[in-house]
């Protein structure tokens, strides 16, 4: 059994195949990465996992279990966090408030119970606050806790959504080009916590990424795409001497 | 400057965070509780409206302030908690009974408003939620049995358990009070728990937030009937204040000045529901004085720098009659929320904050700190 599956998924905005019958599998402990040229549907297959979007045809397996039919809000109980090409963090909150957000998928106290603070709700939010802080540490964020999301720094934030993610304990991260806007510098540091994530935490990465040094740097297998179809999937060696790719990429 | 050494996360969990808070506050409480012993009664009574408004304040900070989600409809809220109130309480119903049951029973109703409000958002939404309230406008007027349409409805002087509550004297005051701080601590609770938190994700990022594992439409929903239940509280309490309802008490004016309450008090914290509705309930008086007062004041003025007494006494009417003239309260309305959205997005306790981070940092504060620039704009696709 597989950790996690996509199986001949496909998706279609009308005319246009974003997506066309795509597989591959993905082994526990594996930093996995989709390569492929602007509107390859890269993207398109990350919201499709996070069930943003619903398949035309075919199916998603996690750890054995068919998440094709599940809610976009379930996604993240099940383990599976992403993050989002373009920064989603909830801008006018504080760093804190966001990373506890990313612990709403184990929040178990009713709403009863949070309007009077009950001493549950108390303890609760202290263990959610305990969790937030080993990401904390993990990610070097000590310094922004209190800071509003609005007046950090793009590569801050970067960080910080990655943060959000880890926040929900996920087997499986996604995450959507981490390195898009970071400096060299910022890159480096990024690439080794990716490294980590996969080492310490035992997390499985899933990730969409342009710069090829990351790529090589980090991944064990990558999948090459274009107009939504697979060109070829591999070592990173393997996939960037393919012919496909060679072609895609410069154009034979 | 106060700096504050954390050793434990109660301390980010607390509401009144250091002892700073328990001055000020217990200050403010302290004040409050002895006003009625020491104010005349026509600033009661509008100390008394000011703490009904500021608790709608409190439920749209709820919903519009943390959820993002617009409403236009919250004078229907109010009528429907008036109205339930004064009709159980013809129906004998004594009023701890009904207090709690106008609060279920518009929550149910704001709950209902919500499932359409899972699939609008902006302009869409408010448009929504004016339909709604005229529906409920139309229905108090139709529904003549229980309301008694158009001639409205008298409601009895509350009865607290045997002891009469008149609505001018300080039993009815404490009891707005202590209503407006429990619908504040609730606030508070909401907003450091995860269905705060969840709010605050709806109003940021929906995509994000669902991907979080925030149930958008329980969310919303929930948002919804606590922000309704709330403004059914005020709804009866507003009910005895006026001692008689009628369908065009609670027309779109109303829903408007409710909106004002938290765009020009600020629409990020609770302590701008409250500054919000101080300010409204002191549009009236002003009015008031701009049709009496100032053109009498303008034409001895006048008068008195050399202008003919029968020049003068025609300057005074014309400024009365523009001070009287219909609408003008509306205009002022409109004229005042156009300021705020443009020099003071943050409201009046935006405007406070900054004055008093002026005072901390006093002779370092630079000009520069809250100057407005254009940032990143965050990508709509996924909505």
């Amino acid at each position: 059994m597989n950790f996690f599956t996509v199986d001949s998924i496909s998706l279609q905005f009308g005319g246009l195949k974003a997506v066309d019958s795509v597989s591959f599998s993905v082994a526990k402990g594996e930093i996995f990465t989709i390569i492929g040229p602007n509107g390859a549907g890269k993207t398109s297959i990350f919201n499709l996992i996070s069930r943003l979007y619903n398949p035309t045809s075919g199916k998603l397996f996690f750890e054995g279990r068919d998440i094709t039919e599940v809610p976009p809000h379930q996604i993240a109980k099940l383990g599976i966090a992403r993050t989002f090409q373009n920064i989603e963090l909830f801008e006018n909150a504080t760093m804190l408030a966001n990373l506890l957000v990313g612990r709403h998928c184990h929040a178990t106290t009713q709403l009863w119970q949070e309007m009077l603070f009950l001493p549950s709700v108390r303890r609760a939010e202290k263990e959610h606050r305990h969790k937030v802080e080993e990401v904390i540490e993990f990610l070097d964020l000590q310094a922004y806790r209190e800071k509003l999301i609005a007046g950090l720094p793009y590569g801050v934030r970067k960080v910080i959504e990655v943060a959000r993610a880890l926040c929900s304990e996920p087997k499986l991260i996604l995450l959507d080009e981490p390195s898009s806007g970071l400096n060299v510098e910022e890159t480096d540091d990024m690439s080794f916590w990716i490294r980590d994530i996969r080492s310490e935490l035992g997390i499985t990465v899933l990730m969409v990424e342009h710069d090829m040094s990351l790529v090589n740097r980090v991944s064990d297998r990558v999948l090459a795409l274009n107009y939504g179809k697979v060109l070829a999937t591999g070592t990173p060696a393997e996939v960037q001497a393919h012919p496909d790719v060679i072609a895609a990429y410069l154009g034979a | 400057m106060r700096f504050i050494f954390k050793t434990d996360y109660d301390q980010d969990i607390r509401i009144l965070k250091h002892s700073g808070y328990w001055w000020s506050y217990g200050i403010l409480l302290a004040v409050l509780i002895a006003l009625p012993f020491f104010v005349g009664s026509y600033l009661q009574s509008q100390v008394v409206f000011v703490l009904i408004y500021a608790i709608v304040g409190v439920a749209l900070m709820i919903l519009t302030g943390f959820t993002g989600q617009a409403s236009l409809g919250h004078a229907a809220f109010l009528a429907i908690g008036a109205y339930t109130a004064g009709y159980l309480q013809s129906l004998g119903v004594p009023f701890i009974v009904y207090f709690p049951a106008a609060a279920i029973l518009t929550g149910i109703v704001g709950a209902m408003v919500g499932f359409p409000a899972l699939r609008l958002t902006g302009i869409y939404l408010v448009i929504a939620t004016i339909a709604f309230a005229f529906i409920v406008e139309e229905i108090l007027a139709r529904w003549e049995s229980v309301t008694h349409g158009n001639e409205g409805m008298r409601v009895r002087t509350l009865d607290l358990v045997g002891l009469p509550v008149p609505r001018d004297g300080e039993i009815f005051y404490f009891l707005c009070l202590l209503t407006l701080v429990g619908s504040i601590v609730l606030a508070l609770n909401l907003l450091r728990s995860p269905t705060g938190r969840a709010f605050i994700a709806i109003r940021d990022s929906e995509t994000a937030g669902k991907s979080m594992g925030i149930d958008l439409a329980a969310y919303k929903v929930k948002s919804f009937a606590i922000s309704a239940a709330i403004t059914g509280l005020a709804g009866v309490l507003f009910a005895h204040k006026m001692t008689f309802i009628s369908p065009e008490m609670f027309t779109l004016l109303l829903s408007i000045e409710f909106i004002m309450v938290i765009i020009i008090g600020g629409a990020f914290g609770v302590h701008g529901a409250v500054f919000g509705a101080i300010f409204i309930v002191m549009v009236d008086p002003f009015l008031t004085a701009l049709k009496d007062d100032v053109p009498v004041l303008a034409a001895s003025v006048a008068s008195s720098f050399g202008m003919a007494s029968d020049a003068a006494s025609k300057l005074r009417d014309t400024m009365s009659s523009i001070g009287s003239a219909a609408g003008l309260k509306g205009a002022i309305y409109g004229l005042i929320i156009m300021m705020f959205i443009l020099f003071e997005p943050y409201g009046l306790y935006g405007r406070w904050l900054k004055v008093k981070l002026f005072f901390q940092l006093f002779p370092l504060y630079k000009k520069a700190t809250f100057k407005r620039q254009k940032t990143y704009v965050k990508s709509e696709r996924n909505r």
